[in-house]
């Protein structure tokens, strides 16, 4: 199955480069994907697509030079092909032989999504919003969420790299309001990956279980602390933490642009010894996998912190060769529209020692965080905020009441510091990642990691 | 682009074969765009993109089901394809005895909505336009570095149909551009924006973008952690309009139906100070969510959201006026043929107050003035309204700015915040943030401010 092949990309390669250039690529994809929603006890807003676009791009020197077009016909590529050169010019690269295809890494698709019965679709998230509902009066509203997509790409480029993928995720997403007398609260949780329909074969129920558990929890929630005291945040999603205080600070194109606290720091202890970190696309199923990158690179799983010292950046094929590094196959798109940037894959911190018990027990007064509703970074800085939509506070060393309203406000590179344990109970949670306008499937996780000392906001300054 | 087919022809044809495949109604949306973005970096170019895209969107109605359908290939093989996909998706869904087609249909007399000079820029003139937000940016002697310039702009046609009638097509463009700066080195390093829109590149002042980044960079440069207090609060422009798009995304009544929104139940009473006017208005110009119609077919209005103090009315689409027994507002969006219509604002227009933002600071006496919000979306409860988000800003001392603080958090609830709008501001501007919204800064009252 090809959707363009060699013969048409090696052509519109060429034309692309008849004004110079010193790199040309063709990115063309299919994808076709398939949504459903429950919502207040209603399936609703059924959608599928199918879409087939190509982009072409042209680096020359430090510019690069794009254009795309919804379709795969030759006569598309073609008069993106001559847009794209009328704008490009300097260098004289020329085509190389293209390659045989470059195989990725292997991620398994039992049940292919879209030979499953929608109907048995809308089963699953009738099950989700059956089971929340059982678990009491409480229990105000659930909204249910399934999307599946199977993405084809093929990349070719003029240094003769001829990759292609076969990409399928699935996604089941639940969302519940709790609600007792006026107050209401939100729970929620995911299960996705790069997989197929099997991934729903053991207990689906359980991510309706989990996010019940969560709005049920914040229903008695009192105030959060406030000021700079001990945090223990959750593994899995708790991740998110990592990648957006670390991550995003590590990808190559805010580094090289001075616009990254990390900038200069590959070789620095910024953390304590017994803190390692990877950047990890090659991991088998893992909803931020994928067998190659955008740009035709196999996915890897690169070493980002090592025994606490910073050990590389995140990049891809354009900010490699301004460093003379290889890329580490974390050039991503989030479709044939988009240029590739520098992205993570699955970020996450590598288990350690402690059990959670004992990071929570060494702690006299302080936050145990376990989900955020989501967070923000600034990269030139390093400076974060997040909100903690599942918080506990936590003294004498036990978990105590749950807590609303709590906000971590720190710098990622004083928080890495202040880290001070670090559990062995790794997981990986399904985000989407928004940077430069492109939204990508990104992992993260981690294990249990306790902080010493972090800025918590809250509603009772 | 599309083999000589107009984008009225393929809807036509798209709702045709949704009803031959057993829809009881059909709606069909197609657009065709192309667009241009030009990002420079230390006065060159750092990359140009020129895209073409064009697609269509089915709607199949099995009498209270639907279903949506999208893809790019509007030959006919390709639109009967997706027409019958979006009626098997009907099939799937469970019966809402609200949804259909709305009632009412038709177009808004408007001015032009596109460009007449777009077409003749050249794309070495858009670069210099670019380069010259850079310069302007760069020229200020504090700034350390300008991280981003961009240009981009579009235009292209959008056209609907549906099964009771309704045809409809329009063109419009836009044009937009940004710079982020740099100020301090080290831990002193504070980023500032930069911004302008318009329908062409001709409402673009580069300077005044780049001079605006310098500016905001410069003012929080060195800026450090501020202690908790409560104080009185003033937001800047670009802040005022995230908070006021994130509250006309409350006001979608489909939201509202929904139980997920704070102004539930509120229709009616007082949730602001009579200071605050705010309107929903779909026909304006310079408004870049302008149409002559919404997304399903109904016409454009102006809609006043919040005058004296009190909600007046939620924003409805076709189907969630059916279910409150109201009338459409035509407030149905369309973000691209993507994705189904779902309910939400056009430009909300807040109504410019008489003072400047200079007095706007004086009377605040001893307070802070915030210009950066993050984490707004996550930071605030849809349904309670309380919020906490991390915010940037400058303290302000006996009327005047003082110091610049950061690493803070402001927090209270929406309508406490609403209720407590003091005096708005008299410099109003179109900002791109939570859809497209025309605001003012706003003096509030007490506010708690989180820090060290």
């Amino acid at each position: 199955m090809s959707l363009v092949g060699p013969e048409l990309a090696g052509r519109a390669i060429e034309r692309a480069l008849r004004r110079g250039g010193d790199l040309a690529e063709v990115y063309v994809e299919e994808r076709r994907g398939f949504a459903l929603t429950l919502d207040d006890g209603r399936v609703e807003g059924p959608q599928s697509g199918s879409e087939r676009g190509a982009s072409i791009r042209v680096v020359a020197g430090e510019a690069s030079y794009f254009g795309h077009v919804d379709g795969l016909e030759e006569q598309d590529l073609m008069r993106v092909a001559d847009s794209v050169a009328q704008a490009a010019a300097g260098g004289d690269a020329r085509l190389a032989a293209l390659r045989s295809a470059r195989r990725g890494s292997e991620h398994p698709v039992a049940v292919r999504p879209a030979d499953v019965e929608p109907e048995r679709k809308a089963e699953l998230l009738r099950l989700c919003d059956d089971t929340a509902r059982a678990a009491g009066a409480d229990v105000a509203q659930v909204t249910a969420g399934y999307a599946e997509s199977r993405q084809l790409v093929e990349v070719f480029n003029s240094d003769g790299a001829a990759a292609a993928d076969d990409r399928t995720r699935v996604r089941l997403s639940v969302q519940v309001v709790a609600r007792r007398d006026s107050v209401v609260e939100t729970g929620s949780e995911t299960r996705g990956g790069h997989a197929g329909f099997e991934l729903f074969a053991d207990r689906p129920e359980e991510v309706a279980e989990s996010a019940t558990r969560k709005a049920l929890a914040m229903l008695d929630a009192r105030a959060a602390p406030t000021g700079r005291i001990p945090v223990v945040v959750g593994n899995g999603f708790g991740g998110v933490l990592l990648h957006e205080a670390v991550g995003h600070g590590l990808e190559a194109d805010a580094v090289q642009k001075r616009a990254s606290v990390y900038a200069g720091r590959v070789g620095e202890q910024v953390a304590p010894d017994f803190v390692t970190a990877y950047d990890d696309g090659s991991r088998t199923g893992a909803w931020g996998s994928d067998g190659i990158d955008d740009e035709g690179t196999p996915t890897q799983r690169t070493t980002i912190i090592e025994d606490g010292h910073l050990t590389s950046y995140l990049y891809d094929l354009v900010r490699a060769r301004k460093d003379g590094a290889s890329s580490t196959g974390n050039g991503r798109r989030e479709s044939f529209r988009h240029l590739p940037v520098p992205r993570m894959t699955n970020t996450f911190f590598a288990p350690g020692e402690a059990t959670p018990e004992e990071l929570i027990g060494g702690v006299e007064r302080g936050l145990y965080a376990v989900s955020f509703g989501g967070g923000q970074v600034e990269p030139a800085t390093g400076d974060f905020v997040f909100g903690v939509s599942e918080g506990y506070l936590i003294e004498g060393g036990r978990v105590i009441a749950p807590v609303r309203g709590a906000t971590l406000i720190g710098n990622g590179l004083e928080a890495l510091k202040a880290i001070d344990g670090v559990a062995g109970d790794l997981e990986i949670a399904t985000g989407y990642c928004g940077k430069a306008g492109q939204r990508v499937p990104a992992g993260v996780g981690q294990p249990h990691v306790r902080l010493a000392a972090l800025t918590v906001g809250g509603t009772d300054a | 682009m599309t083999g000589g087919l107009d984008l009225d022809v393929a809807v036509g044809r798209a709702v045709e074969a949704a009803v031959a495949a057993g829809a009881s109604d059909a709606e069909a949306y197609a657009e065709e765009r192309t667009e241009r973005e030009i990002r420079v970096y230390g006065g060159a170019v750092e990359s140009l993109t020129d895209a073409t895209s064009r697609g269509v969107g089915v709607r199949a109605f099995l009498d209270g089901r639907w279903g949506y359908a999208y893809g790019t290939d509007l030959g006919d093989d390709g639109i009967a394809e997706l027409a019958a996909a979006a009626r098997a998706a009907a099939a799937v869904a469970d019966s809402d005895p609200h949804a259909g087609l709305p009632d009412e249909f038709g177009a808004a007399e408007l001015g032009p909505l596109r460009s007449g000079e777009l077409a003749s820029w050249s794309t070495e003139r858009k670069v210099e336009l670019a380069l010259a937000a850079e310069r302007a940016a760069r020229s200020h002697p504090e700034v350390s570095q300008v991280e981003q310039v961009v240009y981009a702009d579009g235009e292209g046609t959008q056209a609907l149909a549906n099964s009771r009638g309704f045809s409809g097509a329009f063109e419009a463009s836009s044009a937009w551009a940004y710079v982020s700066a740099f100020a301090g080195e080290g831990s002193d390093l504070m980023t500032g924006l930069g911004l302008g829109m318009g329908r062409g590149p001709e409402a673009l002042d580069p300077e005044a973008i780049g001079a605006e980044a310098a500016a905001r960079a410069v003012a929080l440069a060195g800026a450090r952690q501020a202690s908790s207090r409560r104080c009185p609060v003033v937001f800047d422009t670009l802040v005022a309009a995230s908070f006021l798009g994130f509250i006309g995304g409350m006001l979608s009544a489909d939201a509202v139906q929904r139980g997920r929104s704070l102004f539930a139940d509120r229709e009616g009473d007082e949730i602001a100070t009579s200071e605050l006017r705010l309107a929903d208005d779909g026909t304006l110009e310079d408004g870049l969510a302008s149409a002559p119609f919404d997304g399903e077919g109904s016409p454009r209005r102006r809609l006043p959201l919040i005058e004296g103090g009190r909600l007046l009315s939620f924003l409805f689409d076709g189907r969630t006026a059916r279910k409150a027994g109201r009338q459409t507002t035509a407030s149905a969006e369309r973000s691209s043929y993507r994705s189904p219509p779902s309910v939400g604002a056009s430009n909300l227009v807040v109504e410019p107050g008489g003072d400047s933002l200079e007095e706007l600071v004086r009377r605040a006496d001893d307070g802070l003035y915030v210009t950066d919000v993050v984490g707004l979306h996550s930071g605030v409860n849809p349904v309670s309204g309380t919020f906490s988000v991390g915010a940037t800003g400058i303290l302000i001392a006996g009327g005047e700015l003082a110091e610049p603080v950061r690493e803070i958090t402001v927090a209270s609830d929406l309508v406490t915040m609403l209720r407590s709008v003091e005096a708005v501001g008299s410099e109003a501007r179109w900002v791109p943030f939570g859809g497209s919204v025309r605001a003012v800064p706003l003096l509030l009252g007490e506010m708690a401010i989180s820090g060290s």
